[in-house]
């Protein structure tokens, strides 16, 4: 498996360390119901398919990316710097 | 029929033409008693102990594809109760008994062979870690004996002791660890649960489940719809897809973990080794392979096969453990599914909707666990009540806090178990 | 028997070898198996069940029969196939699953008892007595069963892993992989050419038939030299491509040093490949099928292609009196070889009533059919039924060919499965199985030369327009176009048993078996009968199989599918895929500036994650590292000691929000913190669990050094990164990791500033270097740093000076604190202090506990938001009755105590039931004489004072112990102020 980074380019995947969805951008308030911090920290959509995910390019320019996968296929459509993502809002 | 040598004696004179089918190929009912989706070894089980506890026979197990053609068909057939943490600890002693009797009780030969499971350590913290966790078994009722570098070298005298990376300062031995023959396991629960009447539906997949104000009233499949007050879902693999029919999000994330066995050789690794300082564990199979594994590939998927990147971990861990195993050959590697949760500990329970009920979120442990879910995840379905081994499996821990089990305890990230 | 001018042997290079320890003579560029039945051999092994007699039935890697052990002790390897081991001077093979010897067995009396040893018998015996399965029944078949065996002893031999990368990988060096590579690589691309033969041209090095009007291996060796001469090229001979992978991963086994009698201990004997392509073409060819009849596994009946291939590659005519069972055009082509060289053939039985062949100077019965062998442990005969009725006949080789599955596993590897193909009765890949990846010839149904060099060339061109490349023209050679004629015949109809995994020991009558007892799908089949499971992974039996399972099951092979074909295509060792690893190359390993003078003093080095740290430092009088251990606490607690603590992680953190990412990610206050002054700090996870505790310096207004623990240095990093980039990208602020470049020793006790005043161009007071206190010094003229902080308790100090001056500074702060009746201290001695001090380590924030449990609940500000605090006030996160730290202290008759021990009210039963909690840490304190701990108790201080149980069943103690506060020393923390 191998990962385009925006910054380095196409790289192996054992450069990377994987976090899971990336619902992790989307951290609720502090104040935000219980439910929403149990959405955030536990509970998972967990597509057979198309998902996006975080990961992190631990072994090259340390830049956390969201990766748009698909967990059947392995398939990788796009990957994106978080920084960008987080900035345009663009998490859904 | 009552399988034993006098039978294979008596068929082999014979020409062996009289055996019979394992199980029959029923055609749907309109309506059963209870449902339980997902023909794998947790479903079969679960189908077979509801069936001999319970005395519900009426019941059918709906399995999309062919019967134990889950994990319980790709993983490495460890079965063991070396847990610590209260919850897991009542669970799998529980479980192990079960499969100490299973053969018996089955009339299966499921090879379940106690050969003895010794987990190394490589440090001074982790001999406490392990202390802690030996004496947690002992608690518990259950074995375990604390060996130093030199009583390891007794039972493994083919470890590196010389010029390991990461020292082997000494293991915890649990004598009652060992391995089954992963397939047997299924088709014994099949046999069991279709001589007491359940019917085992294969290539029948749930496509829906239906829900009438909060109370279950069946399913929907691809050979139409089957009702049923109760419903049960074990599906390991795909337990989110099947809880979102219901309307549910599960804190599960599916990750793959590979396995791997060599071509058959003379026996050479007598007990299950695992190491501590990588993840890898082996043992070696009735037939001559070495069968082993390590960790999970780390993202999350639904494909049943890994990468190289894992694949050459676990063997370099092999390596500096075991340096004798290098001219082995490996012959197959494959991927299972696991429903990765975030204590690393399962869930036995009911659901919001009355009737419908869950088993799930077994990590890489639900080998071992086969006797115990079906047995637990039975009496709950068929009485409203938790078993007490299983009582802490709580779909709400998550949420409360109260009763997590990490046992790696690496937190709430799915794939750090 | 040799044949004379056939093969493509080196008849000038003789080469001995041995076998079961008989020494043979061969030629260079035979195997282990042409060599052997050049010789006459053809008893080469024993199957894995009923101990039958095997010989060898293909000439490639598909081997399931001739496997054996090649060398001697260490260096010795089991399941060897001899049809792909290359013999070289010396080289000893041994059969292997055969005692007392190849040609008597013992274990053969397993055949006569083969009625009762069926598919899937075992499931239903060995049951009773309960104990006898481990204590009988599983050691006897242990011992039956496997194949060869593993010396036991530590692999010596060097083997290598790398990496390759091109535009075009071509999987296969035959007609079609040669036409493919030619075409990319004359048009500039990149591309990589793996075969796992000795050298390229497949299938053409064991035919007659002309390429480009010359003898295909010519033609082939051309090409191959064409390609040789290219930079863009490179061949990869005796390489197999072993698996497919995603994003164009490729996994490969080079048998680099196999073939050679001399090794050294540098040239690896493999070397594990990783290829990265962007394209692929598959061209891995075809491998031919048996047909199943009654006796069909008799040493001397082999594949039709095989007894070919020995005739004209290696001049080895595997039989005097051949005969040919076919339901096909191509196997013909082996008996008319075989009497174009000389060979007697002694009939051609084709089951196909339609064929024509012409005239032929042998007897052709058409359709007719073998339907036994006769022999002892090698073929004598045959009985053959034809349209008139049967007849026997003398013969030592039979030839089979049930016609050609095309190698398809590797489209298989992602999942893919194969289309059934009906008029060549087979399976091809499916479109678009594995992505770049281009099946061609013969590996995708084409079975013709002509239409396999088309088919490279073709391929090529697919891959060269998805690389954007133009394609150079290149020329089809002149080759024959015969079309493949076949008629399906799984197995011939009667009594007796007719095998089709042949190592396995799998018969037709054994998945008949399987489909009555309702193993009717193909998984359930597989598993029940072990078909296909065995080192071939079913090659040459599994269609039969399916079509004998479709058949008995009333449905067709499409309809009952197929098994999955995994990775790797052919075994590959475990010391390949491991290469590097063994001994101490698992893992990095990282050595502090102080490193050599600690193994000079001789400290044992022990492990501390990657790095190696001083156990202790240990003086000649004593003997114990006890004694050793209570020295050294006590340099801290009397006079001064010095401990290298490098190995704490360090981040640098600068940029003007530094502070309030500090804020963020530690539950307590860090934007209050002055400058020059240090704070301690613990940091959760999101779920509310403690990810890590340190200190932080701040060195300017917007500058600041967190420390770390050892082992959590890389996740608060990847946190940290977190934290800037998806949580708070807004943030102004930069960090990095600066373990590496500081070395940092702490310098403690009550002399320890009389020691740094010696030392430092200016003096320290408390004035200015008050506890907490941090700021650049100079150390004989370094700009350096200093920490006044304190995990021991005493008066200490952490000094930090670039790595370059570690060593250095080391010997000088260790001289001096000797001059002052100090010395150097080792972990032994820093876990005792530490845990006198009740200081956790990561035995106490082990991943389970909280803020809460470590008695720190009011380091949670208040007063902002951070990660971790949410989750951490989840109710059953802040029960009264958690398991919290306490400290612990024997006051019974046992002195004892272990980490690990488990904890009870006083006079409980040790039981699950009564669990209160256990110890995490324990040790000999020299201050009070008594043995401490740390642990976790259920209600935690509240119990202050009780009495309570430690039982550790492992070691056999029982201790009482009381619960005390986890500061054993200096509650007050005077010490560490004065």
């Amino acid at each position: 498996m191998r990962i385009n980074c925006p910054i380095c380019g196409d790289r192996d995947r054992r450069e990377f360390y994987y976090q899971g969805a990336a619902v992790a951008l989307d951290r609720p308030a502090p104040d935000a119901a219980e439910t929403s911090w149990d959405d955030y920290v536990h509970l998972r959509d967990n597509p057979a398919g198309p998902t996006r995910e975080l990961w992190h390019h631990e072994g090259g320019c340390s830049a956390w990316v969201v990766v748009a996968r698909d967990t059947v296929s392995h398939e990788i459509f796009d990957v994106v710097l978080a920084v960008d993502a987080k900035t345009r809002g663009a998490t859904a | 029929m009552r399988f034993s040598g006098l039978r294979v004696l008596r068929e082999g004179l014979t020409g062996n033409k009289g055996w019979k089918p394992h199980w029959r190929d029923p055609e749907p009912k309109a309506e059963y008693d209870a449902i339980i989706i997902g023909g794998g070894g947790h479903g079969l089980s679960t189908a077979y102990y509801l069936a001999k506890e319970h005395g519900l026979t009426n019941i059918a197990v709906l399995e999309k594809g062919y019967l134990g053609g889950g994990n319980i068909g790709r993983n490495t057939t460890i079965v063991r109760a070396n847990y610590f943490l209260p919850g897991n600890s009542e669970f799998y002693s529980h479980s192990l008994k079960l499969w100490e009797t299973l053969e018996q009780d089955l009339n299966y030969n499921v090879m379940h062979s106690q050969r003895g499971l010794i987990n190394l350590f490589h440090s001074d913290g982790q001999r406490d870690a392990f202390a802690r966790r030996g004496n947690a078994m002992i608690n518990q009722g259950d074995d375990a004996v604390l060996l130093d570098r030199e009583g390891v070298r007794k039972y493994l005298p083919y470890l590196d002791f010389d010029n390991i990376r990461f020292p082997i300062y000494g293991g915890l031995l649990h004598p009652r660890g060992g391995t089954a023959r992963h397939d047997a396991v299924a088709w014994g629960y099949a046999r069991g649960a279709d001589q007491r009447g359940v019917d085992l539906i294969q290539q029948c997949e749930v496509t829906g489940i239906d829900i009438e104000n909060g109370k279950v009233r069946g399913v929907q499949t691809t050979r139409g719809p089957i009702r049923a007050k109760k419903v049960g879902i074990v599906v390991a693999g795909r337990s989110g897809q099947v809880a979102a029919m219901a309307g549910m999000r599960l804190p599960i994330e599916s990750h793959i973990l590979q396995a791997f066995v060599t071509e058959g050789l003379k026996p050479v690794i007598d007990h299950v080794v695992s190491f501590g300082m990588g993840h890898f564990y082996m043992s070696q199979s009735d037939k001559g392979g070495l069968v082993f594994g390590g960790d999970l590939d780390f993202y999350a998927s639904y494909a049943q096969r890994g990468n190289i990147p894992m694949m050459e971990h676990v063997m370099e861990a092999g390596m500096t453990l075991m340096p004798m195993i290098g001219k082995a050959k490996v012959l197959r590697s494959w991927g299972g599914i696991m429903d990765m949760t975030p204590d690393g500990s399962p869930i036995i329970d009911k659901t919001e909707t009355e009737g419908l009920f869950i088993d799930c979120g077994w990590c890489y442990g639900g080998f071992k666990a086969v006797p115990g879910s079906g047995f637990s995840f039975a009496h709950l379905m068929a009485t409203g009540n938790h078993h007490e081994p299983a009582a802490r499996f709580r779909l709400d821990r998550f949420r409360t806090g109260r009763g997590l089990m990490d046992e790696e305890g690496t937190g709430s990230q799915h794939n750090l178990h | 028997m040799r044949v004379a001018g056939k093969g493509l042997i080196d008849r000038t290079k003789p080469v001995r070898f041995t076998f079961d320890g008989k020494s043979y003579g061969g030629f260079q560029g035979d195997t282990v198996a042409s060599a052997l039945l050049a010789n006459e051999v053809r008893l080469m092994a024993r199957s894995f069940k009923y101990h039958r007699p095997r010989g060898v039935l293909t000439a490639g890697s598909e081997e399931p029969n001739a496997l054996m052990t090649a060398g001697v002790g260490a260096q010795a390897e089991p399941n060897v196939r001899a049809t792909t081991q290359e013999i070289y001077e010396g080289l000893k093979m041994r059969s292997q699953n055969a005692f007392p010897s190849l040609a008597f067995d013992l274990m053969a009396i397993n055949d006569l008892a083969a009625p009762f040893l069926g598919a899937g018998f075992y499931y239903k015996t060995f049951m009773w007595p309960r104990r006898f399965w481990e204590a009988l029944y599983e050691p006897v078949i242990r011992r039956a069963a496997g194949l060869g065996g593993l010396s036991g002893k530590s692999n010596p031999d060097p083997y290598e892993k790398a990496f390759a990368f091109c535009d075009l990988l071509v999987i296969g060096g035959g007609p079609t992989g040669l036409m493919a590579a030619l075409t990319a690589a004359r048009s500039g691309a990149d591309v990589i050419i793996a075969d796992e033969d000795t050298r390229l041209g497949g299938r053409l090095l064991a035919e007659v038939e002309t390429v480009g009007h010359k003898a295909g291996h010519a033609w082939a060796a051309e090409v191959a030299a064409e390609l040789d001469g290219m930079d863009n090229v490179r061949i990869m001979t005796r390489t197999t491509v072993t698996g497919a992978y995603d994003g164009g991963m490729y996994a490969a086994l080079e048998r680099v040093n196999h073939h050679r009698p001399r090794r050294d201990s540098i040239t690896p004997l493999e070397c594990f490949w990783r290829i990265h392509a962007k394209q692929t073409v598959l061209a891995a060819g075809a491998q031919e099928r048996p047909i199943a009849f009654q006796n069909n596994d008799r040493p001397g009946i082999m594949t039709a292609g095989a007894v070919r291939a020995y005739l004209n590659r290696w001049g080895v005519a595997p039989g005097k009196h051949v005969t040919v069972f076919a339901n096909n055009d191509d196997a013909h082509r082996t008996a008319r070889d075989m009497a174009a060289a000389g060979v007697h053939v002694a009939a051609v039985i084709d089951s196909r009533h339609d064929t024509d062949v012409g005239n032929t100077p042998y007897r052709v019965f058409k359709g007719a059919q073998v339907c036994g062998s006769g022999g002892r442990k090698e073929l004598e005969s045959i009985q053959i039924r034809t349209t008139t009725g049967m007849e026997a006949i003398q013969t030592d080789c039979l030839a089979v060919s049930g016609g050609w599955n095309p190698a398809v596993h590797l489209t298989c590897h992602m999942n893919g499965r194969p289309t059934w193909r009906a008029d060549i009765q087979a399976f091809v890949p499916s479109e678009g199985a594995v992505p770049g990846m281009i099946p061609a010839g013969a590996c995708n149904g084409v079975f013709s030369t002509s239409g396999c060099l088309a088919s490279g060339v073709e391929a090529a061109t697919k891959a060269l327009a998805a690389l954007d490349r133009k394609v150079a023209l290149v020329e089809l050679p002149d080759a024959d176009d015969v079309p493949y004629k076949m008629t399906p015949l799984w197995a011939v109809a009667g009594k007796g048993r007719a095998w089709l995994d042949f190592q396995n020991d799998v018969s037709v009558k054994d998945i008949k078996q399987a489909a009555q007892e309702n193993f009717r799908s193909v998984e359930h089949m597989k598993r029940y009968t072990t078909q296909g499971m065995a080192t071939d992974q079913g090659k040459s039996s599994n269609v039969a199989s399916l079509a004998i399972l479709a058949d008995a099951t009333g449905r067709g092979i499409p309809e009952t599918g197929t098994t999955t074909f995994r990775p790797p295509y052919t075994p590959v060792s475990i010391a390949a895929m491991g290469a590097g690893a063994q001994g101490k190359g698992f893992a990095p390993q990282r050595f502090t500036t102080s490193h050599e003078q600690s193994v000079q003093m001789g400290a044992p080095m022990i492990e501390a994650g990657l790095w190696y740290r001083p156990s202790y430092f240990p003086r000649d009088s004593e003997k114990h590292w006890r004694q050793s251990c209570d020295r050294e606490v006590g340099y801290v607690r009397g006079t001064v000691g010095v401990c290298d603590v490098s190995t704490l992680g360090k981040i640098d953190i600068q940029g003007q929000d530094a502070a309030a990412l500090l804020d963020f990610v530690y539950t307590n206050m860090f934007s209050t913190l002055k400058v020059g002054r240090v704070r301690y700090g613990l940091m959760l996870r999101e779920d509310g669990f403690v990810m890590d505790d340190g200190t932080c310096a701040r060195l300017g207004d917007t500058h600041f050094v967190m420390t770390t623990t050892t082992a959590a240095a890389g996740a608060v990093m990847r946190h940290l990164e977190f934290v800037t980039q998806c949580l708070h990208p807004e943030w102004q602020v930069s960090f990095t990791s600066v373990t590496e470049q500081w070395a940092q020793f702490a310098v403690a006790g009550p002399k320890s500033r009389d020691l740094l005043n010696g030392l430092l161009k200016d003096r320290i007071g408390d004035e200015r270097w008050p506890f907490m206190a941090c700021g650049p010094v100079s150390v004989a003229g370094v700009a350096g740093r200093l920490f006044r902080i304190s995990f021991s308790g005493e008066h200490a100090y952490e000094i930090a000076v670039p790595s370059r001056y570690g060593a250095s500074l080391f010997a000088e702060l260790v001289k001096r604190a000797e001059a002052m009746e100090g010395g150097a201290y080792g972990m032994e001695a820093l876990n005792v202090l530490r845990i006198e001090k009740g200081h956790i380590t990561h035995s106490e924030i082990h991943g389970r506990t909280t803020a809460f449990d470590i008695g720190m609940a009011r380091m949670v500000s208040a007063k902002k938001d951070c990660v971790g605090k949410t989750m951490a006030a989840r109710p059953g996160l802040v029960e009264e009755d958690r398991e919290r730290l306490v400290g612990l202290r024997p006051v019974g008759d046992v002195k004892a105590l272990n980490a690990g021990a488990h904890l009870f009210a006083h006079k409980a039963d040790a039981v699950r039931q009564n669990d209160q909690g256990y110890v995490t840490s324990v040790a000999f304190s020299p201050s009070l004489q008594s043995m401490i701990g740390l642990g976790f108790l259920k209600g935690g201080l509240a119990r202050e004072g009780e009495i309570i149980r430690a039982v550790d069943h492992l070691r056999g103690y029982d201790t009482e112990l009381e619960v005390c506060s986890p500061v054993f020393v200096d509650p007050e923390g005077e010490r560490v102020r004065g």
